[in-house]
């Protein structure tokens, strides 16, 4: 049993190590490159959504405004400010965990539909705020980012941010699949399973409801500055509602309480509107019927419902 | 010794009085019985005893210690665990994991360490899963260890739940019906893991509605009707008990 665990946990991180160490040389150019960093930007979104939403239960439509807000951080500490770009990033996780601690209190205490309009509320005034504040955003019009650099070294190329997104989605995903499988995930699962009886096995539910909201919008940062730093120019639509909804479908689609499925759930729907012209007109109506027919055909998201069909078929 | 001494504790829900002024001692290392017909205030007295409810007055002293509502995971970190009466099981887990969320307070789990899964984290998860697997076992349910809670039958998951409330390694063990909806095997059953449990040393408290059950496995029982306690005292006192006889136990004769 401890060695299926182990195994299952690691097992997939490598597959995961495999397939982003290869893919370079299956990438035919640039517009390929991009869709995959895109790809790999969405899933930490999403790996750290799951955590909340799949893992401990708890919705949120507005992870999009930490996004934009990590984004934003970034953007306005390296351009406006000046700071090197890695000292922006953790001002800027740091500013969001503190924000995201803040609003986590009252917002937590709400359920079911209660919870999601309030983080759809939550969403929706830091969108109003990046489109208001035009002194430090460029409001509507967006803002330019200068670029990523590490340690003295500019990161210019696509390859450069293939491996920098590619590795953080690695790590992300293994640190995910270790929290999962420890005291702490099993708590976070036990809060969604049933709160009352989590409190009784001694479970502060209010305090790990407020640690994975953390978490999540701490990752949703992390993801929204390295976006920053890559496309280098930044709009509020990416804190809009309706990024919020696409991470939400991702999560969805791949499978509640799947970090592979996250991972898979971002790639499909990253790719899909690069690649189909009629994905990309009617983005936002695709989005909605894919939730829809998950909903219907797959309830459990993608990636559980192909493990149950192969149990299935092998025993 | 006095393990669990309620005062005056009362509890009203708007204009309804669920519970009135109780007084009620439960003996550290006994099995303590709480009858009484439905709407009694038994599930209201066990839930503001775990906290779940705060009463509206009156005091709940807890191994000498005042513990009138305290948050629930508090109580459960002294000593006091529960099953429930509606199951409250982790459907979204495995029998095995439902138990090991039992061990939480037993378990490391800091953050950071967690995130990296540290030798000690992975250390004490073993222990943990280890002592699950073990109750599993102890309460009859190690052919289901591994299976998803949701595939249990009733019977055993109503078990599970007395696994995961052991694996808390409580003091106080309150059982919220643990026959309803069993057979008579399966009943009996469940009487001789509540005479097991009370031989580990740990105190049982008992609200049930099979008379057969409690009459049987109880040193005390306290009887409820309307909020208040009726009467209390052993087995045969409280059955020759008149107003019980009148109020509850008379009714099927």
């Amino acid at each position: 049993m401890k060695g299926a665990t182990v195994a299952s946990r690691y097992g997939g991180v490598f597959v995961l190590a495999v397939i982003v160490a290869v893919l370079p040389w299956f990438l035919p150019n640039s517009f390929y490159f991009d869709v995959v960093i895109n790809s790999g930007i969405a899933a930490i979104v999403c790996v750290g959504l799951n955590l909340l939403i799949g893992y401990a239960g708890q919705i949120s439509l507005g992870h999009a405004g930490f996004f934009a807000l990590g984004a934003y951080s970034s953007a306005i500490l390296t351009d406006n400010l000046g700071w090197p770009p890695i000292v922006s990033l953790g001002s800027g996780l740091l500013v969001v965990a503190l924000l995201a601690f803040a609003i986590a209190r009252p917002i937590l205490r709400l359920k079911g539909h209660y919870l999601a309009m309030a983080t759809l509320g939550m969403g929706i005034i830091i969108s109003i705020v990046l489109n208001q504040e035009v002194d430090l955003t460029g409001g509507p019009d967006g803002m330019p980012v200068s670029s990523f650099s590490l340690l003295g070294q500019e990161v210019d190329s696509e390859l450069g941010w293939y491996w920098i997104v590619g590795g953080s989605l690695i790590i992300t995903v293994w640190l995910a699949l270790n929290l999962i499988d420890s005291a702490v995930g099993r708590a976070l699962r036990a809060v969604h399973g049933s709160e009352v009886a989590a409190q009784v096995a001694g479970v502060d539910t209010t305090r790990y409801k407020i640690l994975i909201f953390v978490v999540s919008a701490v990752l949703a940062a992390y993801a929204g500055s390295l976006f920053a730093h890559y496309t280098g120019f930044l709009t509020p639509s990416e804190g809009s509602f309706f990024r919020s909804i696409e991470f939400v479908t991702m999560v969805v689609l791949g499978g509640m309480a799947s970090v592979f499925g996250s991972v898979i759930g971002a790639a499909i729907l990253t790719a899909l509107p690069q690649f189909l012209t009629v994905f990309h007109d009617y983005e936002h109506v695709m989005f909605g019927l894919v939730m829809m027919l998950t909903m219907i055909f797959m309830p459990k998201g993608l990636l559980p419902s192909l493990r149950n069909w192969i149990n299935k078929r092998t025993s | 010794m006095s393990l669990l001494e309620i005062t005056g504790l009362s509890k009203s829900f708007g204009g309804v009085q669920a519970v009135q002024e109780l007084e009620y001692t439960v003996e550290s290392g006994k099995i303590h019985s709480i009858i009484g017909p439905n709407g009694a205030g038994k599930t209201t007295l066990f839930n503001m005893v775990t906290g779940i409810f705060k009463p509206s007055s009156g005091e709940v002293h807890f191994n000498g210690q005042d513990v009138t509502g305290l948050p629930v995971h508090e109580l459960a970190a002294l000593g006091i665990s529960r099953s429930f009466q509606n199951l409250q099981v982790f459907f979204n887990m495995t029998v095995l994991e439902n138990v090991m969320v039992g061990r939480h307070l037993h378990c490391r789990r800091e953050f950071l360490q967690s995130l990296l899964h540290t030798p000690a984290i992975t250390r004490s998860d073993e222990g943990a899963r280890h002592r699950a697997a073990e109750l599993l076992e102890w309460v009859g349910l190690k052919a289901y260890v591994g299976d998803h809670a949701d595939s249990l039958p009733y019977g055993a998951l109503k078990r599970m739940e007395i696994a995961r409330a052991l694996a808390c390694e409580p003091k106080l063990l309150l059982l919220d019906e643990p026959a309803a909806g069993l057979n008579n095997k399966e009943t009996q059953e469940i009487n001789e893991l509540i005479q097991q449990i009370s031989e580990r040393g740990i105190t049982v408290v008992l609200v049930e509605h099979d008379m057969r059950l409690v009459m049987g496995v109880s040193d005390h029982i306290l009887v409820m009707d309307h909020g208040k306690k009726l009467a209390e005292g052993t087995a045969a006192e409280v059955r020759e008990n008149p107003d019980v006889v009148a109020a509850y136990l008379g009714r099927g004769d």
